[in-house]
């Protein structure tokens, strides 16, 4: 069977009709993995072993006529989500040893859908950064051109569906970081709605920010992964009391009357032409379906990276000081603990990592905080209440996912601030606790897959799904060669 | 006579008596093998989340009411961050701008005088893990069972100008926690600990001095012993023309002094934010409502009520409150009896002699409420003589069993018929016939020798009036 950018659907009936076993479909994936992820370098952990017992387990319920959606499905996780028993490094040195003892609830959620453990993807460490460049291990490249950067930090996850080295895989989102990659690998990703899928066992990196969400090779898929993944929670006090619908609910319905904002900022001299021109296209082809395209502003949209970077990393540098070397993780040398701790989180951090502590840490510092972190927080309400506002006259807002398409590994590598920038378009997302979806509009004249973010109301997941499979299915994606 | 007075506050911190730890299902419970009871939450292991346990919650709401506190309708945690290896978080959550608690006060009577201490807040916090250094193999090793155990921290106004002041409020606090049933203060267990803030000003002076923080006060000795040292050591720098440094200090009881840990200079920036991982809370005036009215009967509502039902004198209603395992012992015997006054004498007297030299543990009675009872009513009704009620007594503490069991197994009982008495106070008569002359020359005094020797030689088995009545008719006739 041919699994180049095969659908979960597609997965399903073919296990369902036994025209292939659960133990054989992800032995396929392990052949992929094991011919290209040389150069590829999305997964740190391949978990053959534990994918055979787990898939002969997926066959059972199959055979039994008791599968469900995800029942024998392949899918990788993003190493910052902990499984109970395999390593989750979050690409640290930090933590290249830690083995949790325990299983975050989404992967919990899966393992009751029978799902199969293809491996763990690498991403920026510690989930900083927005090109996997920062990831200790493995630095991923983008699939449709190896030179390129797959987009971060969920990079190791859309590079893996991008390839076809697995059919669907779990990122994270703190600020964009499952948009933006699943743009520059041409894949679709969905950030939830802040506390609809439960955050206990991802590895913190901005509390107030994170959530989970899959990268899937459409809209569909992602409805499907969202139907598994999500549930209210009693281990995370941040996860929405709200019910959770059937995410398939919407799709294929039309976007007649649809309402799609598109707010001026989004589409300033700061985004590239062609990015700009295609999703404007991608716009007309909604239009020409009976949506209605809404001009509108949201101008607090300037502040939004200075809000966000304070946010984040005081959060982070709260967050990330439990990685001490005492309990677990890298231990360096000193006589003392104070020197112990220094030592080990000077080398087990990278550059990346020690800069946002550095700045969160500032940020909060006695005499700073009211300047900055108590600012920022002034600045996230604005934001909210701004994004109320276009949703008062719209159904869902749409902008291009990132300034730019992939670019090349190294470009930005010396100026921290430029590729902070580069968040300019998904960050205010997160800020509003916004659910958001990244699909693909085109393609530039060198190839490089160019997407766009249908953005929604609060938990309102079905109708962003809706328009980005609305759009989906006028659109023809091209996989790349490896 | 000083030249200065000194002014105190206090900030003490207790351990809420909940079943599981504030922020996980782990046991709340002291001690156990260590790093037994603690899971991926409280050892801080990566990804996971605390979720408040809301019991807790409504014991810090108890504390503020039993202490007269404003109640925050709302309420949200923050973090101190700070490294120690005894924090697996490198931050505790707890309480900066917006604590449950605000502005309360106790009442303390010191040397028979009345006073108000004002409290200025009560927060709820998780507790840290403990270190345990090994000094032989030279390795520290850090036991996290009691991390994430619930904690609030009482913060006084500086209300306090001497030791007694100290240890009056303290001892009042460690009372309303336990009978709120929120704390049970063992200071051994580090169940409530205490630190001092102390400084000391010129007398007449408006101002307060620079202050110090004493801190491992682990005894009310300890805690007593340390104010009058620092405020000696501060009185002397400052006649020597010397400054009061603002730093905190660890009371070394074994030497006797106060040593510096750590100075104002170099003290944490904690670096406090709101917890994004748990909501604030807004309480509504029903939920404070039903936490009010679950409140326990409060010592002096216990006082009250021992003076005006059962006509106990005040001081022994203090003394029987004044450790709620003897107050909520004298409640079952109380129940049990026709005659609870006689139950809280004979519990004040005999029973609370025997505590005190070790011969009763209160944290382990052998008996009932009502078996001390019913042995009260054998002694108020004439039929164990006090002596002998003293030996059952012994017994039930040693043993425990029924007092009238013992009292037959030892024939301690107080006899109807009076052949025996007869029969042994003719045979001292008989014996002594000085004494009885000088009896009958009208020496009164030597009638206590004959019933010292009656009781002696019946051992209990008359009551003391039928021994007495019988000795009299003898020598009178």
């Amino acid at each position: 069977m041919d699994l180049t950018r095969a659908k979960i659907r597609d997965l399903r009936k073919a296990l369902d009709t036994k025209e292939i076993g659960a133990a054989e479909l992800c032995g396929e994936y392990f052949k992929k993995i094991e011919a290209s992820d040389d150069k590829l370098l999305s997964y740190i952990t391949v978990t053959k072993d534990k994918a055979m017992e787990m898939a002969a387990d997926a066959q059972k319920k199959i055979d039994a006529g008791e599968a469900s959606m995800l029942t024998g499905i392949p899918i990788a996780i993003k190493d910052n989500i902990c499984t109970d028993g395999v390593k989750t490094t979050c690409s640290s040195k930090m933590l290249e040893n830690f083995v949790p003892p325990y299983d975050a609830t989404v992967i919990e959620n899966l393992k009751n859908e029978g799902y199969v453990l293809l491996g763990k993807t690498s991403m920026d460490e510690f989930a900083m950064g927005g090109s996997n460049q920062t990831s200790a291990f493995a630095k991923t490249k983008n699939p449709y051109d190896l030179e390129r950067v797959p987009g971060g930090s969920s990079g190791g996850s859309a590079a893996a569906v991008s390839a076809s080295l697995a059919p669907c895989a779990l990122g994270s989102d703190t600020g964009g970081s499952i948009r933006q990659p699943a743009s520059f690998c041409g894949v679709t990703g969905i950030k939830p709605t802040y506390g609809r899928v439960s955050r206990y066992g991802l590895v913190a990196f901005a509390s107030s920010l994170d959530q989970i969400g899959p990268i899937c090779n459409d809209a569909h898929d992602c409805a499907i992964m969202l139907n598994a993944i999500c549930s209210q929670d009693a281990h995370d006090a941040t996860s929405a009391r709200v019910d959770i619908p059937d995410f398939t609910a919407k799709l294929g319905q039309s976007v007649k009357g649809m309402k799609i904002a598109m707010p001026k900022e989004f589409y300033s001299d700061d985004i590239d032409d062609e990015v700009k021109s295609s999703v404007v296209a991608a716009a007309k082809t909604l239009e020409a379906q009976g949506a209605q395209l809404i001009d509108c502003s949201i101008p607090g949209l300037k502040y939004a990276i200075p809000a966000y970077y304070l946010i984040a990393c005081a959060e982070a540098a709260s967050n990330l000081s439990r990685f001490d070397g005492i309990k677990y993780g890298y231990r360096g040398e000193g006589r003392t603990f104070e020197d112990l701790i220094r030592d080990s989180r000077s080398k087990g951090f990278g550059e990346e990592v020690k800069r946002r502590i550095l700045l969160g840490n500032y940020a909060l510092s006695s005499g700073y905080y009211d300047a900055y972190y108590k600012k920022a927080l002034a600045l996230k309400q604005e934001i909210i209440k701004e994004y109320n506002e276009v949703f008062d006259i719209a159904d869902v807002i749409l902008t291009p996912t990132a300034p730019s398409v992939a670019y090349k590994i190294g470009a930005q590598d010396n100026d921290p601030v430029k590729m902070y920038l580069a968040d300019i378009c998904t960050v205010t997302v997160n800020i509003a606790g916004l659910p958001g979806i990244n699909t693909t509009c085109g393609y530039t004249g060198e190839g490089m897959p160019i997407g766009m973010s249908v953005i929604g109301k609060r938990f309102d997941e079905q109708t962003i799904l809706q328009c980005a499979d609305a759009f989906e299915q006028t659109f023809a994606p091209t996989a790349p060669k490896l | 006579m000083s030249a200065y007075f000194p002014t105190m506050g206090l900030e003490i911190h207790a351990e809420l008596l909940t079943n599981s730890k504030v922020f996980c299902t782990c046991s709340a419970e002291f001690g156990g093998e260590p790093n037994s009871r603690c899971c991926p939450v409280c050892s801080g292991l990566p990804g996971t989340l605390p979720v408040l346990n809301r019991r807790a919650v409504e014991y810090i709401i108890k504390a503020g009411y039993v202490m007269n506190c404003d109640i925050s309708r709302f309420t949200k945690w923050d973090r101190k961050n700070y490294f120690y290896p005894d924090l697996p978080k490198a931050y505790q959550i707890s309480q900066m701008p917006r604590p449950v608690c605000l502005d309360g006060h106790v009442d303390i009577k010191v040397n028979g005088e009345d006073k108000v201490i004002r409290i200025n807040r009560i927060h709820l916090e998780e507790d840290a893990g403990k270190l345990v250094h090994d000094d032989v193999n030279r390795i520290s090793l850090a036991d996290y069972n009691r991390c994430g155990i619930p904690l609030i921290e009482i913060v006084t106004e500086p209300d306090f100008h001497s030791a007694d002041e100290v240890i009056a409020f303290f001892e009042k606090i460690k009372l309303l926690l336990q009978y709120a049933g929120i704390c049970d203060c063992k200071m051994e267990q580090g169940s409530i600990r205490c630190d001092v803030n102390i400084s000391i000003a010129p007398k007449g002076s408006n101002e307060l001095g620079t202050r110090t923080e004493l801190k491992n006060l682990n005894s009310l000795k300890a805690i007593a012993k340390a104010i009058e040292i620092e405020i000696d050591r501060q009185e002397e720098l400052l006649d020597n023309g010397e400054k009061v440094i603002q730093q905190t200090r660890r009371f070394n009881e074994a030497a006797g002094e106060t040593v510096a840990m750590r100075s104002k200079e170099d003290a944490h920036d904690y670096r406090y934010f709101p917890d994004p991982d748990i909501p604030p809370i807004i309480f509504t005036e029903e939920e404070l409502d039903d936490i009010r009215a679950s409140l326990p009967e409060m010592p002096e509502q216990r006082v009250a009520r021992y003076v005006e039902k059962y006509g106990v004198n005040v001081k022994d209603a203090d003394t029987i409150v004044g450790d709620k395992r003897v107050c909520d012992f004298f409640d079952e015997a109380a129940q049990d009896s026709s005659n609870p006054k006689a139950v809280a004498n004979y519990l004040v007297g005999e029973f609370m002699r025997r505590v005190n030299l070790g011969e009763l543990d209160l944290d382990n009675i052998k008996f009932s409420g009502k078996q001390f009872a019913q042995l009260v009513e054998y002694l108020y009704g004439d039929k164990l003589s006090q002596a002998n009620a003293k030996v059952v007594l012994g017994e039930m503490a040693e043993n425990g069993g029924d007092p009238k069991a013992i009292a037959d197994e030892k024939d301690l009982w107080i006899k109807e018929d009076n052949d025996l008495l007869a029969e042994v106070v003719d045979e001292i008569i008989a014996n002594n016939p000085k004494p009885v002359e000088q009896y009958k020359n009208g020496d009164q005094k030597v009638f206590g020798f004959f019933m010292g020797q009656a009781n002696k030689a019946l051992k209990g088995a008359a009551s003391p009036k039928a021994i007495q009545d019988y000795i009299r008719k003898k020598l009178s006739e």
